[in-house]
């Protein structure tokens, strides 16, 4: 029970850097993107060419933290993967969403980031293949934090969860005390009266990609460094970063942050009632849940359309 | 010779299968512009439904009644529907995209099902023995083939015909007004809601009864049948076809059915056998190519859809604006 309550709560904190970016673009963009959780994909093998690259140069660079599999090495990588990610994200935009943005409705949106996703995880796939990767071989032992009831604990899931919460409240002193934070939330919580209010729009958009391919680059590397790194990463977190964005209410970066734990702790949970198998559609249910009870989610404006 | 004719019926059974889904995905995208972003689910729900009700006794299994093969056709196609409804139910209602997110979150829901109830469904060895219909009929496999074929050319026709008159018919006028301008639709009294709704449903029990075909052809499921390619695969049919026009979604049927069959067999055959392993994310990343690629380059498809001007329009009488 507690072991899934901490399960959870690790699972919660990556899915919620995963949902910061969706959230914002679903609301600026409106449209569902399918591609977005791809980018968690793209950063975490960002960082494992990064860093085998790194460790090479510098063998030094290899040595692991403490108890931790981190290394320097993996450190610098993960920092030029948000990098990469962002840009892959801008980049994506600009070839395919873009355009398309210019010409057709948000549905003819959704179906091309359908697309995109599936070349994405598919060219990952045959660049790196369908094995299972690590950052790290060496056995990552966990701490046992207590035997009756059993309560395990890796040193790595420790740090993820440090990681991701510094993440999180630098991002949340950005966007409460400076003016580029003003206007990123203007944009998110109406995009044509920032635009009204002297906010550069177009520029703010390349900014909120950059910030969730950095953020969706984080989440995927710390989800392979808890667990293992795999072409369906994307595929696997597309449906819990979905629900945590309409738990929270598109558009609100707050309730995306907890609506990602509120995900991660209630599949975590379920694993006391329902076999393993099914924790794939636990997601869905959640979004079930929350369209029947309040459509809009926690902090989302009611929608009129 | 009877190898190729026996190879084009095999060939020509699943794409019209995969046609008859295909027709009843354009009814919801194509005609009433509703994302369906989890065929797979509808497709698999036919399928174990008909499998469910129809199928040979197991004693582990529950279902397995061995009902006639007419009531297990209706099952499936009542399981896609009920499924469609429940979904539409709640999703209907709300932003334009959370129907794409909820039928995408059923396919991978029901997929997860379909993987581990094993007294339900199976589990990942999936269900045989579905008794094909009319099986005894024929005295050997090639006439009973062709036969088959012909079974499911005319639902495919039936389907076609039903719809084609459906989209002329003012029902189909107000599922295209509700796409186009839904608060005008509204203004005009049309309950716009309710029949996004019934479209939707509609739509869904046709791809069921292509799920039920098809498991009527194979008389084996399991859930890699249902797995998220089929929905892409559909998908990329409609758009290369074009999407609103039904005879767009037959030809893009059989268009990228034999682009999929004719990759995976040039591939099998002549690249090395390090590239054979990953003929799966070729084909996959040929499907997301020609789907991004059609929405950049051509969206309106292969055979664009035609709007018809009715009688009332600018052809009535005394009326000249037109002319010159």
């Amino acid at each position: 029970m507690i072991q899934n309550l901490m399960d959870g709560i690790l699972t919660g904190s990556i899915i919620s850097l995963g949902a910061i970016g969706l959230t914002m673009v679903m609301h600026m963009l409106r449209f569902a993107n399918f591609a977005y959780a791809e980018l968690l994909a793209i950063g975490a093998y960002a960082a494992l060419v990064f860093d085998r690259l790194f460790a090479a140069l510098v063998p030094v660079m290899d040595q692991a933290f403490g108890g931790l599999s981190l290394t320097w090495s993996l450190t610098l990588a993960t920092l030029a993967a948000m990098a990469i990610t962002g840009l892959s994200a801008v980049l994506i935009d600009w070839a395919i969403f873009k355009r398309i943005r210019q010409k057709a409705d948000a549905l003819s949106m959704v179906f091309a980031s359908f697309g995109v996703a599936l070349i994405i995880r598919n060219v990952i796939t045959l660049i790196f293949g369908l094995k299972a990767e690590l950052y790290s071989n060496d056995i990552a032992f966990a701490m046992v934090l207590s035997r009756d009831p059993l309560l395990l604990i890796k040193p790595d899931q420790v740090f993820v969860l440090v990681a991701a919460l510094v993440l999180m409240t630098i991002f949340h002193l950005v966007l409460s005390r400076t003016t580029f934070g003003f206007a990123l939330r203007a944009v998110a919580e109406n995009p044509a009266l920032a635009q009204v209010a002297g906010v550069p729009l177009a520029r703010i958009i390349i900014v909120v990609w950059m910030i969730g391919g950095a953020f969706s680059a984080a989440a995927g590397v710390f989800y392979a460094l808890t667990n293992h790194l795999s072409p369906l990463i994307g595929h696997n977190f597309l449906l819990p970063v979905f629900a945590a964005t309409i738990v929270g209410g598109i558009g609100s970066v707050y309730g995306a942050l907890l609506g990602g734990f509120i995900v991660g702790i209630a599949s975590g949970l379920a694993l006391q009632v329902l076999p393993s198998g099914y924790s794939p559609a636990m997601p869905f249910l959640i979004i079930l849940a929350v369209l029947l009870v309040r459509p809009q989610g926690l902090f989302g404006e009611a929608e009129q359309t | 010779m009877i190898g190729i004719i026996s190879y084009l019926a095999f060939f020509g059974t699943v794409a019209s299968i995969l046609a008859i889904a295909v027709l009843g995905l354009n009814l919801q995208w194509g005609n009433t512009g509703l994302f369906n972003g989890g065929v797979a689910a509808f497709f698999g729900a036919g399928a174990y439904g008909a499998m469910m009700l129809g199928g040979p006794a197991d004693p582990l299994q529950f279902g397995a009644f061995e009902l006639p093969y007419t009531i297990a056709f209706a099952g499936g196609i009542f399981l896609a529907a009920l499924v469609a409804w429940a979904v539409g139910l709640l999703t209907l209602r709300l932003r334009h995209d959370y129907l794409a997110i909820a039928t995408f979150g059923v396919a991978v829901a029901l997929e997860a099902v379909a993987r581990n109830a094993e007294w339900l469904t199976g589990g990942a060895k999936g269900m045989r023995g579905f008794p094909r219909p009319f099986e005894g009929l024929f005295e050997d496999q090639f006439t009973y083939n062709l036969a088959f074929l012909a079974f499911v050319v005319l639902i495919l026709i039936a389907v076609y015909v039903g719809l084609e008159r459906l989209v002329r018919s003012p029902y189909g006028r107000v599922l295209r007004a509700i796409r186009e301008d839904e608060i005008a639709a509204r203004s005009l009294g049309k309950n716009a809601t309710r029949l996004r709704l019934e479209a939707f449903v509609l739509g869904s029990a046709i791809i069921g009864a292509a799920g039920v075909l098809y498991v009527s052809f194979y008389a084996f499921i399991s859930p890699q049948d249902m797995a998220p390619i089929l929905t892409f695969q559909i998908w990329a049919m409609l758009i290369v076809g074009g999407a609103g026009n039904n005879r767009g979604a037959v030809l893009g049927a059989f268009l990228i059915w034999g682009a999929w069959t004719s990759s995976g067999f040039l591939l099998a055959k002549f690249a090395p056998t390090a590239v054979q392993i990953y003929t799966g994310p070729i084909q996959y990343i040929m499907i997301g190519s020609v789907i991004v690629g059609m929405l950049l380059w051509r969206p309106q498809g292969l055979l664009p859809e035609r709007i018809e001007r009715t009688k009332t329009g600018n052809e009535a009488p005394g009326k000249t604006a037109s002319q010159g």
